[in-house]
């Protein structure tokens, strides 16, 4: 007997994204550009998370029209965004055959409280985290994928290097506790005792861990590969660029071989201007996205 | 023995694991200068698109295919599959191109339709294998020197030819190493 939406076939199809490049597009151009670059998979949006920043308002669930535009252009897999705790964005989106659905906090939350039960869906979901306790909520709730919240449609890769940093440091932590400490530090994290449990046997996190928000430049994909990311989201970095086919090309290249100097070097030289960026302490406290969730 | 498994992106990790546990020396095979010396190529699960992309980028494409032609055992399992067969449906040029295949890409739908079901593999033995099928291919076509080792509803989801053995489904993703071993037993008999 066949059966679908299992843990293993949704974590299984993450898996296969490792060490690849997910990339924002906003139309069929768009993806047909990832594609041809090496991306492993799309991102179907409305806006990419710097124009929506700029746009202000509430964002919300891409047109179904992008995303079928976009899932029409491609034969790699396309994901796409819903908001925080809406369930119906996500029943909708799994009703069109997405291969991913991101619970975003780059689209304004639907729910101050609660996520959605992303156990009860078919497709597999990744959700965005700041540190180990916030990814173990998640994957507790069923997402089948982790990325780093970083500060999405800034450019600027800080808060991204910050978040994997934290949940690689907590991860070897737990490793290193005793038995008899894992109980007390699931409270201290506010994560399930089963996942901590799991994460001190095997000292990974069940899931692929990719990096997100903030990724500009082939050196920013690489950095994240280097601080133990299994992949890397490009938001804004690549279509917001003065040449996104080169940037795409030069990001996928860097982040396959992201130990390779001399390479990045070359692959570096003349992109021309990326994104321009945001430095962080210019943004107030109520327009930073990954304070959303938790 | 050693080992090489792609590793332009997708599943590396765990076929690394599994053949290490089988006693297999393993290395990662980003570069032309990485092939040197391998005994047996693993074209791991991942997104075909991609890997045939980045095999042409790399200047991976032609060495690989050269060594295969020349009888090294290559083993694919999804991606791997599409990259190794001869024909794919709807796609104006193969990847390596070395096995007598045609393909069909994402034959059974979309990632909301990836399934996970126990086959029947005589070629391994009586025990069912847990396969997991992830926006999975099957192979449509054989030639005639290629043996069918699992259909599921009909359609060819194992296959081998001489020294090259292909899988729609991702035996590194669960614990049963038995197609592991089949392949490394197939490297061994060109060893001796």
């Amino acid at each position: 007997m066949a059966k679908t939406g299992t843990e293993l076939v949704k974590r299984g199809m993450a898996e296969m994204q490792k060490g690849g490049v997910i990339m924002d597009v906003v139309n069929a151009e768009q993806a047909k550009i990832a594609e041809a670059a090496g991306a492993v998979a799309v991102m179907a949006l409305e806006r990419v998370p710097s124009d929506i920043r700029a746009a202000g308002g509430v964002a919300r669930m891409a047109d179904p029209t992008v995303v079928e535009e976009v899932m029409n252009a491609v034969s790699i897999p396309v994901m796409a965004k819903c908001r925080i705790g809406h369930i119906v964005e996500a029943r909708v989106l799994e009703s069109m055959g997405v291969d991913y659905i991101d619970e975003s906090e780059v689209l304004t939350p639907a729910d101050d409280k609660f996520h959605i039960n992303k156990r009860e869906f078919t497709v597999p979901f990744v959700c965005g985290a700041r540190d180990l306790g916030e990814a173990l909520r998640r994957i507790a709730e069923g997402a089948s994928m982790i990325r780093t919240k970083g500060e999405p449609g800034t450019g600027n890769i800080i808060e991204a290097v910050k978040h994997q940093r934290m949940m690689q440091a907590q991860i070897r932590k737990i490793q290193n506790m005793s038995e008899d400490e894992l109980v007390a530090e699931a409270k201290n994290l506010g994560a399930p005792y089963e996942l901590v449990l799991e994460i001190h046997r095997t000292g990974k996190l069940p899931v692929v861990n990719f990096a997100a928000g903030g990724v500009a430049t082939p050196a920013d994909a690489a950095l994240m590969m280097e601080l133990g990311s299994d992949g890397v989201f490009v938001g804004s970095g690549i279509f917001k660029s003065e040449n996104p086919e080169k940037f795409a090309r030069a990001i996928v290249q860097a982040t396959t071989h992201y130990k390779d100097y001399k390479l990045i070097a070359e692959l570096s030289k003349g992109l021309g201007t990326p994104m321009k960026g945001i430095e962080l302490s210019t943004l107030r406290e109520e327009e930073r996205m990954a304070a959303r969730g938790w | 023995m050693k080992i090489g498994i792609l590793a332009l992106q997708g599943a590396v990790r765990e076929h690394q694991q599994m053949l290490e546990k089988l006693g297999a020396e393993t290395v990662l095979i980003k570069k032309p200068e990485h092939l040197d010396g391998i005994e047996g190529l693993v074209v791991p699960g991942g997104e075909s698109t991609t890997m045939g992309k980045l095999l042409r980028e790399y200047d991976l494409l032609q060495p690989i295919k050269a060594m295969g032609e020349q009888g090294l055992p290559v083993f694919g399992t999804c991606a791997g599959m599409i990259v190794m067969a001869k024909r794919i449906q709807g796609a104006d040029e193969p990847h390596l191109g070395l096995m007598d295949v045609e393909v069909n890409r994402n034959s059974f739908g979309r990632q909301v339709n990836s399934f996970e079901t126990d086959l029947d593999i005589p070629a391994i033995g009586e025990q069912p294998f847990p396969a997991v099928f992830i926006r999975a291919p099957h192979v449509t076509e054989v030639g005639d020197s290629v043996e069918v080792l699992a259909r599921y509803e009909d359609r060819v989801v194992a296959a081998r030819q001489g020294r090259l053995l292909a899988l729609s489904f991702h035996p590194e993703l669960t614990g049963d190493d038995r197609l592991h071993r089949y392949f490394l037993d197939m490297v061994q008999e060109r060893n001796s």
